[in-house]
């Protein structure tokens, strides 16, 4: 324990240490507030602006976790049918390839001709960015799982589905989670591409125009809202993870014997 | 497949009430995997009949293609020729109950133990039916029954990673046995274990048959094992299969554990076993 309460007291350490530091450094060597505004500025913007920003922070999240909920839908979906199926595996494995390797700032410009500026370019964005990774991981636990595990069933007489809903899915659903990590971050980050390029609501949206005004303690503000939330957003899904997979990270506990 | 494969499995396989069938039959049942010049024969034609309530071990060297007359029979694989005729009828019929355990315990990780045992219920009729309102009810008490038969009865919740080897393959007979089958199947289940814990199974199987006497097809490679539980014994030879000998256990059950070290057992595997290393070097 001892061990965990230290690594935890160096790594606070570590991130008041970076915030001091860059303090200190603008003090000492005076740095305009125009290029590089002090952590303290920045914590009274944020402080003082709350008011105005909430609603975006509020639209921001919203965005997220919308085409978040709808690129999980669609990406278990497309993970049990690329993944059950050999067959289909092996058809769809290159457009899904082909899909992920397109660099998403480029699918803004699409959705932005296709629905116009606004909250819909914005879902989307974090909804088709969050796609790929799931499909892979569900396919790929279903793909894995052991012939015993599913001969146990088979033996029985189940049919396909009762062999997907008892052992296929809850043997992924490690993989499922630990892609649920990396998705929510990667839609956090879709949902601020597209508000920063067209919308006039959101983080993004908020960023841009300050920078634009040379607000520049305002633009750090919502960098610092950015990170915290994207911390906030990983560590559910961390927790949600471990709740819910945790016999497949057991760690090292003694078997009773 | 050749025509007159197809017009055998069209014809009815079998007569008679259903109580008079036996348990389990293979017609000049093989397997062949692959073909052509890399075909490879995992079993060759082969006949067996079992009655009802048989308690039949088939023994054998390794590779000789045991496995796979009970994934055969459990309909894990098809004959290549031959028929397989569970309770009278084709195997993929699923005319008889059956139960199975693994030589792994194959427990499913996410599940306790307890919930690992009901699986069976969830999947097979008429359990099935009624899963949703005894699954809370009759149907964990039959699970904590058969637990407390095999000693297990404070480890109904826990998960398979916190028990031994001994107690993952007790569990795997509970959920081999949980949905009372017709028809149980057993694929080396004592295989991995040390002696002690091997004889002290040894004894609970011969309590949880002689309770219920469904049918019992036993795969193993111990003869001992093969001696005290059951009765009757098949030896095959190597690769690729063919079963060579065929006698009764003519020993009284329940046996007793101590048995086993008796001159007459001894001569009886002792038998066996020169039988099997005959086949062996041929």
């Amino acid at each position: 324990m001892t061990d965990a309460l230290r690594i935890r007291f160096l790594s606070t350490s570590l991130i008041i240490g970076f915030f001091l530091t860059w303090e200190v450094l603008c003090i000492l060597l005076n740095v305009s507030d125009l290029v590089l505004p002090r952590p303290s500025e920045i914590l009274v913007t944020m402080w003082t602006r709350f008011p105005v920003l909430w609603p975006h922070i509020l639209q921001t999240l919203y965005s997220t976790l919308f085409g978040f909920s709808l690129g999980v839908i669609i990406g278990v979906a497309l993970g049990v049918i690329v993944g059950t199926s050999k067959i289909a595996y092996a058809v769809a494995y290159p457009l899904l390839v082909g899909f992920s390797s397109i660099p998403k700032v480029a699918v803004v410009p699409i959705f932005v001709l296709w629905f116009g500026s606004g909250t819909t370019p914005a879902v989307l964005t974090a909804m088709v960015i969050c796609v790929f990774p799931i499909v892979v991981n569900i396919a790929t636990g279903l793909a894995t799982t052991e012939p015993e595990l599913e001969d146990v069933l088979k033996t029985l007489g189940a049919s396909k589905t009762e062999i997907l809903w008892n052992v296929g899915l809850p043997r992924a659903m490690p993989y499922f989670f630990a892609s649920l990590k990396v998705a929510i971050t990667l839609s956090f980050v879709g949902a601020v591409l597209s508000e920063t390029v067209a919308s006039n609501m959101g983080i993004g949206n908020v960023m841009m125009t300050a920078s634009s005004n040379f607000q520049v303690s305002l633009v750090f503000a919502g960098l610092i809202i950015l990170a915290l939330m994207g911390v906030a957003l990983y560590a559910v899904f961390s927790l949600l993870e471990r709740r819910v997979t945790g016999w497949a990270t057991r760690g090292n506990d003694i078997a009773v014997t | 497949m050749s025509p007159n494969v197809s017009a055998r499995a069209a014809q009815p396989v079998s007569t008679g009430p259903v109580h008079a069938r036996p348990a389990l039959e293979l017609q000049d049942a093989s397997v062949v995997f692959g073909s052509g010049e890399k075909a490879v024969t995992a079993l060759a034609p082969t006949q067996l009949k079992m009655e009802r309530g048989d308690f039949l071990a088939l023994v054998g060297p390794s590779g000789c293609g045991k496995s796979t007359i009970l994934k055969l029979v459990s309909n894990l694989l098809q004959p290549s020729e031959g028929l397989v005729l569970v309770g009278g009828k084709e195997a993929k019929a699923k005319e008889l109950r059956i139960g199975m355990a693994f030589q792994n315990p194959t427990m499913l990780p996410w599940l306790t133990i307890e919930q690992n045992i009901m699986m069976p219920l969830k999947i097979v009729q008429p359990f099935k039916h009624s899963y949703r309102t005894d699954k809370k009810g009759a149907f964990r008490d039959r699970v904590h029954a058969l637990l407390d038969q095999v000693g297990l009865k404070d480890f109904a919740s826990h998960y398979p990673w916190q028990l031994s080897g001994g107690m993952l393959q007790r569990s795997n007979l509970c959920r081999a046995l949980v949905h009372e089958p017709d028809l149980l199947l057993l694929d080396e289940p004592f295989g991995a274990l040390d002696q002690f814990t091997r004889e002290e199974l040894w004894q609970i199987m011969q309590t949880l048959y002689l309770d219920r006497k469904p049918t019992v097809l036993l795969v193993t490679h111990d003869l001992r094992e093969a001696g005290y539980l059951a009765n009757r014994i098949c030896v095959m030879s190597a690769r690729p299969g063919r079963i060579i000998s065929d006698e009764p256990v003519n020993i009284p059950q329940p046996r007793d554990i101590g048995m086993i070290y008796s001159p007459e057992f001894v001569e009886m595997t002792q038998g066996l076993r020169e039988l099997i290393a005959q086949v062996r070097s041929t």
